[in-house]
Order: structure tokens, then C-alpha cells, then sequence
């Protein structure tokens, strides 16, 4: 009479389980909820009702999506100053944390969470962002949601949630040298499609994704909802447990030994059933750039730019092709190591942690960008730690703009942008049009790759650099 | 939250796939207050030309497809960033239906969260849409009966031909009822409580260290309104 086999996510959905309607809408318990500037929407509409925040103590607030990452303090632009302090406002008005401009700890909301230890296995966390996701590297339940529902949770620290189906991707073997969990990412993308995940939470699991930092992993779930993903998360293991020792806001001692039993029984019971199963070859995964406008639309960088014309079958794929190629500039067939870019940016949620700083900076040392470019770090203890080891040298010298943390050029909210036409080689995680400012093309790729376009001026394979430190 | 129950208006056939919500509206116009109107910015950057002038192929515009209220997509529509305000822009605009292959999933969310009804069709239906509002054409989209009907290049006449079409039965009947998520969670404030106090026994670390000193019946406190 043993229990039916649970998945990791069965397990953090039970857990989280307060009441089920009789449609099967289940009311959930919020753990975690981060708001940035952009919950504006959400904090009038709890005025409106002339509601108190349920739960200030589970409710941070940082300040990343419209924050400058040059003359700090000052905000030159009026309005995006008005967007962070309406913020502040928000905070003090509802007592809640909050890592404004002026905190040590600022940085893009889901690099923080995890490097405060607010971020730990088991929670149900969301924020108003898509790529709350990131989160589940730890496994925890992890999810964007949109204004209406940032209010809900503000207001009742709750919400209710139809349970998504179970997916698991297996992910063999081991990613090669300067191959990264972005290069896993945008494989996996271009594999399943940005349908690919779609209604189904999302683990990782295999030898390959073992061996991931926590780093990786945050990379990793990160783009999971560009997969469609309504979430996805890796079962915490050693790695998660010496990552959130000392941490900030993690438990310590005793409470830390007592978590870290609950947080191994989370693990995915051997013979439990998910709704989907693919296995992934991580031996097989290349640096892989994208070409296109959907971050589906990605390659080996020893591919070459597709050909609309060579599509038969499908004439809205050929039309989307096409289209897409336009927008792009590209010419249908040329190699993609011949694309040549005219800057580059490394930051962002998905890209602008310590490791990955590094893994740029390791391509970087001792060479020149033909380009100009961005660097900025995913926090502001990222960039001070940066800083420590030299790193913000290796940029600079490199003829790099080193900056402060923030979105800054994922989203341009803040005013930093790709100018109209021209072409950016990105650590980010939409190369959607106009999304690095209008007119912009952007290709998504990881941070070593960035830099290997930064120093030749075209999308480069990494790996055939000379004289690369391992 | 208005209910939703059946809409016959003027259709556009937005003949796009992958239409991400940075389309739908672009981050540089989120700064503005919902009170300014969202519509007039909603697919700006596909409606008008870097110098803000409007695109003369852009269906929207045509005014064959004046006052539409219904949009025919491609796959994927509302893919990527969660931004509520992509459906304030599509809602502001005067749109309170999109037919589509598939939705984002936030968006999907949002938008019933906001009155507006993403009514999923097959691929070969929305090819069949799109070529027939081509010239222009009313639809009328019953959610009851989860069917869309064309109702003619002026709405009025014999339908002409019947679709069917899928929603999340959960979320049919929020848009049938004009349901307010926020009302019925208030029907289990005395739950909630009782799952806190349970949690912060169980596994008080979920609380975060200054947390245990904040009133502990807050979440009931809030929803007592
Ligand atoms: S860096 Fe980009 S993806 Fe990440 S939270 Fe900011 S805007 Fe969203």
C-alpha cells in the first residue's frame, strides 16, 4: 500500500493546495511574491478597493525594469524617475522590503531572489515578469503573472491556478567545453518549438543538468518560457544546499539541516509518470546563436541563415521565414559565422551572473571588441564581486562600457537600446522585433559567444578562438 | 469585470503568427497610466513607420476592417512577456475577442482576467477565417456555444458558415459569469488563515527571518474589506 509516485512539481503543488473549487480551480499559497516599477497597475488597483497588503513580509519589491545603469544616482529621465519612486512610494505606503537604486543588493529581480536566499526549494514564488521562472532552479514552483493576478496575491497573498500536465526533459551525456546551459537553452527552444512546453510545468533532470552550476540552472529555467513553459524547475540537490549556505535570508543551523531533509523528499519518485517525456543528447548541443525573430528560431553556429524558399510544404512557415529574414537583414542561405554585428550586450536575467561575467571575460582578456557594447551585471553585488576579481578591467579594457545593474538593454525600458537597424549579439532572452528598441535585431546567444562576436566582429564559435583559458 | 456572452462586430484577419505581447505593445509605452488609454499604441510599431506614420498594408487600418472587435491571428499569439497591458492595449483598442491556434499563457489568463475572450480554433479554421474576412465581414462569436459564425460583410443575413472553438472550461465560465477572482477568494479567508498558521509551524523558514513579526493574521485582516 504504498503512496502513488509523485513528480518534483506534483509534490510542490500538493504542498501548496489551500482549497479546490468544484470547476478544479485550486487556491494556492504564495510564498514569495516579488513586485518591481512595473506593478504599478497591480498597487492601484489595490488602492481602488482601499485594500492592505496581505503580506509584507513575503512581499519585495526591487527596483531593475526602468532603473538607469549610467550617472546613478541620478535619474536623468523624468518619467522613468517617477516609475522608481513610485515604487519606493509603494513600499513605504505598504511596508514591505524593498532593494531600491540605493541598496547594495539591487539587481534584476530574479538574480536577487536567489542570492538573498529568498529563493528556496519548495516555495511557490511569482512576480509580475514571464521569466519568474527562473526561480524553479532551486525547485520551487515558480511563475510570471499579470497585473490582475499580482493584485490577487497582494491582496490575499494567494491565487488560484488550474494544475498545469508534467513534463520532464532528460538530458544526457555532458555539455562540451564552452558550451552553456544558454547554448542547452536555445536547443531545447529550437527543438520543441515555442509551443513546445506549452500547459506543462517543465524539469530538467539527467546527468548534464546535474552537473549544472545553479548558475546554469537559473539560465536554464530562465528560458523555459520561451518554450511555453508555464514553469520549469531542477530537483535541489548538493548544489542548491552549499549555493544557499550563509545566504541573507535562508535559514541557517539547525532550521537549515531541518529544511534540507523536506528539500531532499522533493526529488521526483523514481516511478512517477509525466505527461510528457523527451530525452535531449547534451553531448549533441553547440553554441547556438538565433537568426530569426522567436527565440525558436535558433541554430549551431555552424548553421546558415534558412532558406524561405526551400520550404515547400508549409507556405505560412515560408511567409514567416521570409518575413523574418527582412526584418533581420539576412540573406536566406549565408553561413551564420559571416553575420557580422555592429554591438554587443551581456547582461540580463538570463546572463549577468558571476559565472557568466567570467565566462565573457575569459574570451575578453588580453583582446579588443571591434564593437561597442554593454556590460552589465545581473546585481549589484555581481557587479562588486566583478569588480574584486578585475573583471570590470577585462571589460573596459576591451574598449566595453561597464554599467550599473538593471534590466537595461533586455527590455530598453530604461532607455538603454539598439538603435534602429542595427544588429546586437546578446546574452537576453527575446530576440523579439523591437525588443531591444524599434528596429533592433537581436541574436540571442550565450556569454562566451557574445564575446566571441565582440572580438571579431561576427557571430564566432567560441570554440575556435585561439588560445582560450579552459 | 463585464460578462461575456456572445459579440457579433466587424472582424480583422491579422494574418500573423508569433505575435509576442512586445508587439502588442511595446515596452517604451508602458509607462502611461491605464487612465491615458492603451488603444491607440496597441501593435504600434507593425501600424505606423519609424517617422509615426501608419502602414498602409497594416489590416487594422484598412478600412475594410473599421471598428473591428474580433482579431483572427496565427499560432501563438500572446507569447512572451506578461504584461497585462497588451490586453489593456487590445481592450482599450475596442477588441474583446481573439481567434487563434494558441495562446501565451499569461496572456490567456489576463486577457479573461480583463473580460476578453481568447477562443482557441484549429490551424485550418483560422486559415479558413482569414481568407474569408479578407474582403471585410462580421463574425459572431457565441461563447455559450462555443461556435463562431459568419454573419455577413454587414452582420446581418444567414450565417454562413459555423466554427467551433475551445477555451479552458474554468475560464468560459468566468467570462460567462463576469466573475472577480478577488470575490471568491474572499469565501475562504478562514482556509488561508488556517494554512498559514499550519505552514509557518511546519516549515517556518518559508517565513523569512524578520517576518514572524508582522501580524500573523494579516491576509485575513486584508480580505475582511
Ligand atoms: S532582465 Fe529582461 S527578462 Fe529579466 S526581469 Fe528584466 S526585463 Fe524581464
Amino acid at each position: 500500500m504504498s503512496a502513488v509516485p509523485r513528480t518534483l512539481f506534483d509534490k510542490l503543488w500538493d504542498e501548496h493546495v489551500i482549497a479546490v473549487r468544484e470547476d478544479g480551480e485550486t487556491l494556492l499559497w504564495v510564498d514569495r511574491h516579488f513586485v518591481h516599477e512595473g506593478s504599478h497597475h497591480a498597487f492601484r488597483k489595490l488602492d481602488e478597493r482601499g485594500a492592505a497588503l496581505a503580506e509584507p513580509a513575503l512581499t519585495f519589491g526591487v527596483a531593475d525594469h526602468y532603473v538607469p545603469t549610467r550617472g546613478r544616482p541620478v535619474i536623468a529621465d523624468r518619467e522613468v524617475a517617477g516609475m522608481v519612486e513610485r515604487l519606493s512610494g509603494n513600499a513605504r505606503q505598504h511596508g514591505f522590503r524593498l532593494f531600491g537604486l540605493d541598496d547594495p543588493a539591487q539587481g534584476i529581480v530574479h538574480v536577487v531572489g536567489p542570492e538573498q536566499g529568498l529563493t528556496l526549494p519548495g516555495l511557490l514564488i511569482v512576480c509580475g515578469d514571464s521569466h519568474t521562472s527562473t526561480h524553479g532552479a532551486f525547485g520551487a514552483y515558480a511563475f510570471g503573472i499579470g497585473a490582475s493576478e499580482v493584485a490577487h496575491v497582494l491582496m490575499t497573498q494567494t491565487l488560484w491556478q488550474r494544475k498545469p500536465k508534467r513534463m520532464r526533459i532528460t538530458v544526457t551525456g555532458q555539455l562540451g567545453a564552452h558550451v552553456s546551459a544558454k547554448d542547452l537553452a536555445l536547443h531545447v527552444i529550437a527543438s520543441i518549438g515555442t509551443n513546445g512546453a506549452q500547459g506543462h510545468a517543465l524539469e530538467y533532470a539527467g546527468p548534464a543538468i546535474s552537473s549544472l552550476s545553479m548558475e546554469g540552472r537559473l539560465t536554464l529555467c530562465n528560458m523555459s518560457i520561451e518554450a511555453g513553459a508555464r514553469c520549469a524547475m531542477v530537483a535541489p540537490d548538493d548544489t542548491t544546499f552549499a549555493w544557499l549556505a550563509g545566504r541573507p535570508f535562508a535559514p541557517s543551523g539547525a532550521g537549515l539541516d531541518e529544511a534540507i531533509g523536506r528539500w531532499r523528499a522533493l526529488a521526483s519518485d523514481a516511478s512517477a509518470v509525466f505527461d510528457r517525456d523527451i530525452v535531449i543528447d547534451g553531448d549533441a548541443v553547440a553554441p547556438t546563436v538565433t537568426w530569426g525573430t522567436s527565440p525558436e528560431d535558433a541554430l549551431p553556429i555552424s548553421g546558415r541563415v534558412p532558406d524561405p524558399d526551400a520550404i515547400v510544404a508549409d507556405p505560412a512557415r515560408r511567409a514567416y521565414i521570409a518575413d523574418a529574414l527582412g526584418y533581420m537583414g539576412l540573406a536566406a542561405g549565408m553561413p551564420l559565422a559571416a553575420v557580422a554585428v555592429d554591438r554587443i550586450f551581456i547582461g540580463s536575467c538570463t546572463n549577468a551572473r558571476l559565472e557568466d561575467l567570467r565566462a565573457a571575460a575569459s574570451v575578453l582578456r588580453g583582446r579588443k571588441s571591434l564593437v561597442p557594447g554593454l556590460v552589465s551585471p545581473g546585481s549589484s553585488l555581481v557587479k562588486r564581486q566583478a569588480e574584486t576579481e578585475g573583471l570590470d578591467r577585462v571589460f573596459i579594457d576591451a574598449g566595453l562600457t561597464w554599467a550599473d545593474s538593471g534590466c537595461s538593454m533586455c527590455v530598453g525600458m530604461n532607455g538603454d537600446l539598439v538603435a534602429s537597424g542595427e544588429r546586437c549579439a546578446s546574452t537576453t532572452n527575446r530576440n523579439f522585433r523591437g525588443r531591444q528598441g524599434l528596429g533592433a535585431r537581436t541574436h540571442l546567444m550565450s556569454p562566451a559567444m557574445v564575446a566571441a562576436a565582440a572580438v571579431t566582429g561576427r557571430l564566432t564559435d567560441v570554440r575556435t578562438l585561439p588560445q582560450l583559458e579552459a | 469585470m463585464q460578462p461575456f456572452t456572445s459579440l457579433t462586430a466587424p472582424a480583422c484577419p491579422l494574418g500573423l503568427a508569433n505575435v509576442d505581447t512586445d508587439q502588442l505593445i511595446p515596452a517604451r509605452f508602458m509607462k502611461r497610466s491605464r487612465a491615458d488609454g492603451y488603444g491607440g499604441v496597441l501593435l504600434h510599431d507593425l501600424r505606423f513607420d519609424e517617422q509615426g506614420e501608419p502602414r498602409a498594408a497594416f489590416p487594422l487600418d484598412d478600412p475594410r476592417h473599421a471598428g473591428a472587435r474580433i482579431l483572427v491571428a496565427r499560432r501563438t499569439f500572446g507569447t512572451g512577456s506578461s504584461r497585462e497591458a497588451a490586453v489593456y492595449a487590445l481592450w482599450d483598442y475596442g477588441i474583446a475577442c481573439v481567434i487563434a491556434p494558441s495562446f501565451g499563457d499569461i496572456f490567456a489568463s489576463n486577457a479573461v482576467k480583463n473580460g476578453l475572450l481568447p477562443a482557441q480554433v484549429s490551424d485550418a479554421d483560422a486559415e479558413t477565417l482569414l481568407a474569408l474576412l479578407a474582403g471585410g465581414g462580421h463574425l459572431t462569436v457565441d461563447l455559450e456555444a462555443m461556435a463562431i459564425t459568419l454573419a455577413g460583410k454587414d452582420g446581418s443575413g444567414q450565417p454562413q458558415q459555423r466554427f467551433s472553438f475551445t477555451i479552458d472550461p474554468v475560464r468560459r465560465l468566468q467570462l460567462l459569469n463576469g466573475w472577480d477572482d478577488i470575490d471568491l477568494t474572499i469565501r475562504h479567508t478562514a482556509e488561508i488563515a488556517r494554512y498559514r498558521s499550519e505552514r509557518a509551524r511546519s516549515q517556518p523558514w518559508t517565513f523569512p527571518e524578520a517576518a514572524e513579526e508582522t501580524r500573523p493574521d494579516q491576509a485575513v485582516q486584508a480580505m475582511k474589506l
